[in-house]
């Protein structure tokens, strides 16, 4: 991780820390936001988030691990959740699930390569009577057929191209004016 | 296609929309703290979330601790498998469950209230957040909650981040503390020590939506619904094998034959009541009544239609505990892994009559050794499948 990088997961910690508190109780806020912004929560974060509430890393590593979303594992940049409990399978989860499988191209538990998409299963969601159902990220999607899911994901693949040419964008920025008429100098 | 456009929930006629908001705020702002709890009490209203506990009487013991600050906290965290009234409630009659935690906090003394909101209903956060701030705004949250001086009551969202055992109280409190949601030993109980160690009232999003209805319409109006043991109306959160699944509102009392016909349902062949942790009612006991003193429910119905295999809902039950067991436990951790395992023997036909044996005296050690309720209730499914449908079950 860039030295930069570990300043802007500093400052990130310690906003969540200031709005919510620097104590414990704050420990759940800020890892969602880490992994929120960050996919995954590593072992520098882990111990940047112990000193910042003065506990030890172990205690993060605990907490961390015991929630289903916020496990410290690197995710995808849209986490599909298919819900597995028996509402939707009495409602044909089992033909969605093939379906994501061979459009993403990945198992369950697994992530792209190209650290677009992870695809998991989620226990009931509460969508019991429209099923079977699905979460990406936090936008959520009921009454799901192979043929709509099919659509789902190549909305996300769309997004997921916007959002990797912005970045590309962003890392390579312009020249500023400044900069060119000092070399025109 | 996305959050909102597609959440569709059937209902039948619901008390909460024909309250007019703020009305029971207003009746309860004016009578003393006593009186409130009182009237919760003479209501009967019992905890909606499953348990039943008396509302009334969880008020009146944090009400008499002297320490403070005292929290009142809105259990959102609404985890148990075929449950999702509450997520209704929160998207439509948010203001309800504000004013009925409002209530609630003028009850027992507390100065901050918090919603511990599941991760998996994140969509709902910022119409939450919403809500809070136009109630400050109009003078229904803040300082001097509707003008009474001295009563200072806020409320805050806090997120979950994924564990169906949060939904047990001692477990929320846990995970609001920022710790790994473990159930802790009772007592002493959440009234008595609970939140950052001090009172705290821990309610259902429906229980708090009754209170502000019950202070508008009176005790006697709710009492007029329901059973003895079981008053007023419930919600029940409906889906399966039926024609309309939804949430909808019945009397207490009702049984599970007539809620079918509401339905469409008739030809069920059994019924999955209370949700994972609930049992599995056969055709042959649908005259049997939803109440607590009957078979008690949270909401929870799942029906299960003819030509379905009974030993698959056995199975996605005992995954969904394996999965959400704590680990805190030696019972349930490990317990819950071995009724899976043996579920998983008896669909391949390789469990012998003398493991099945074995398993059904493992699910009863469970249910007297395990620490809270998820341990206690994870293999009350398994046993009554095998009860009821135990020639489906050992045929193959």
């Amino acid at each position: 991780m860039l030295i930069t990088d570990r300043e802007r997961l500093r400052d990130d910690v310690l906003a969540v820390a200031e709005l919510t508190g620097n104590n414990r109780a704050s420990l759940i806020p800020i890892l969602r936001e880490v992994k929120r912004k960050y996919r995954g929560i590593d072992n520098y974060a882990m111990q940047l988030i112990a000193d910042v509430l003065g506990i030890h890393p172990v205690e993060v590593d605990a907490v961390a691990t015991f929630y289903a979303f916020v496990q410290p594992r690197t995710e995808g940049r849209f986490v599909f959740r298919l819900c597995r409990t028996f509402s939707c399978e009495l409602a044909g989860k089992e033909s969605v699930a093939k379906q994501l499988e061979r459009d993403l191209g990945i198992a369950f538990g697994e992530t792209t390569t190209d650290g677009s998409f992870t695809l998991e299963w989620a226990n009931c969601m509460g969508m019991c009577d429209q099923g079977p159902a699905m979460l990406v990220n936090e936008e959520v999607y009921t009454r799901l057929t192979p043929d709509s899911v099919h659509e789902i994901v190549k909305e996300y693949r769309n997004r997921s191209e916007r959002f990797s040419s912005q970045a590309a964008q962003v890392s390579r920025p312009a020249p500023s004016p400044r900069l060119i008429a000092e070399c025109d100098s | 296609m996305s959050t909102s456009a597609t959440i569709t929930t059937t209902t039948n006629d619901l008390t909460f929309a024909s309250v007019t908001p703020g009305e029971g705020l207003a009746a309860a702002l004016a009578l003393s703290r006593g009186d409130i709890i009182d009237l919760v009490r003479d209501s009967r209203l019992k905890g909606r979330g499953g348990a039943g506990f008396p509302t009334g009487v969880k008020w009146n013991f944090a009400a008499a601790e002297t320490r403070s600050p005292k929290y009142l906290i809105c259990n959102a965290d609404e985890g148990e498998p075929g449950t999702f009234k509450d997520r209704l409630i929160l998207s439509e009659f948010a203001d309800l469950v504000m004013e009925g935690m409002t209530i609630g906090a003028r009850a027992i003394g507390a100065s901050l209230g918090l919603i511990y909101l599941r991760a998996e209903y994140g969509y709902l956060r910022d119409h939450l957040s919403e809500v809070i701030t136009r109630r400050e705004e109009t003078g229904l949250l803040g300082k001097a909650v509707g003008g009474l001086e001295g009563f200072d009551f806020t409320i805050m969202v806090a997120m979950g981040a994924g564990a169906y055992v949060c939904g047990e109280e001692t477990a929320l409190i846990e995970s609001l503390e920022g710790f790994r949601g473990e159930p802790r030993n009772r007592p002493p109980f959440p009234v008595v020590s609970g939140f950052l160690n001090r009172p705290s009232v821990i309610n259902n999003v429906e229980t708090l939506a009754w209170v502000p209805c019950i202070l508008a319409k009176g005790v006697d109006w709710f009492r007029s619904c329901g059973t003895e043991n079981s008053t007023g109306h419930k919600l029940f959160s409906i889906s399966g094998d039926c024609e309309r699944p939804g949430v909808y509102e019945f009397p207490f009392g009702i049984t599970v034959g007539e809620l079918l016909r509401q339905v469409g349902g008739q030809d069920a062949k059994a019924v999955q009541i209370g949700g994972a942790s609930g049992r599995c009612v056969p055709r042959s006991e649908f005259e049997r009544r939803l109440a607590f003193e009957d078979i008690p429910t949270g909401g929870s119905v799942i029906v299960v239609g003819p030509g379905r295999d009974m030993l698959a809902l056995a199975h996605n039950l005992l995954h969904f505990f394996a999965d959400e067991s704590c680990g805190q436990c030696t019972p349930c951790r490990l317990g819950n892994g071995k009724l899976l395992e043996g579920v998983e023997m008896l669909r391949e036909g390789t469990c012998s009559v003398e493991y099945l044996n074995e398993l059904k005296g493992l699910a009863n050690t469970m249910q007297v050794a395990s620490k809270c309720g998820l341990g206690q209730t994870s293999s009350v499914a398994f046993l009554s499948i095998l009860e009821h449908f135990g020639g489906e079950i050992h045929a193959r």
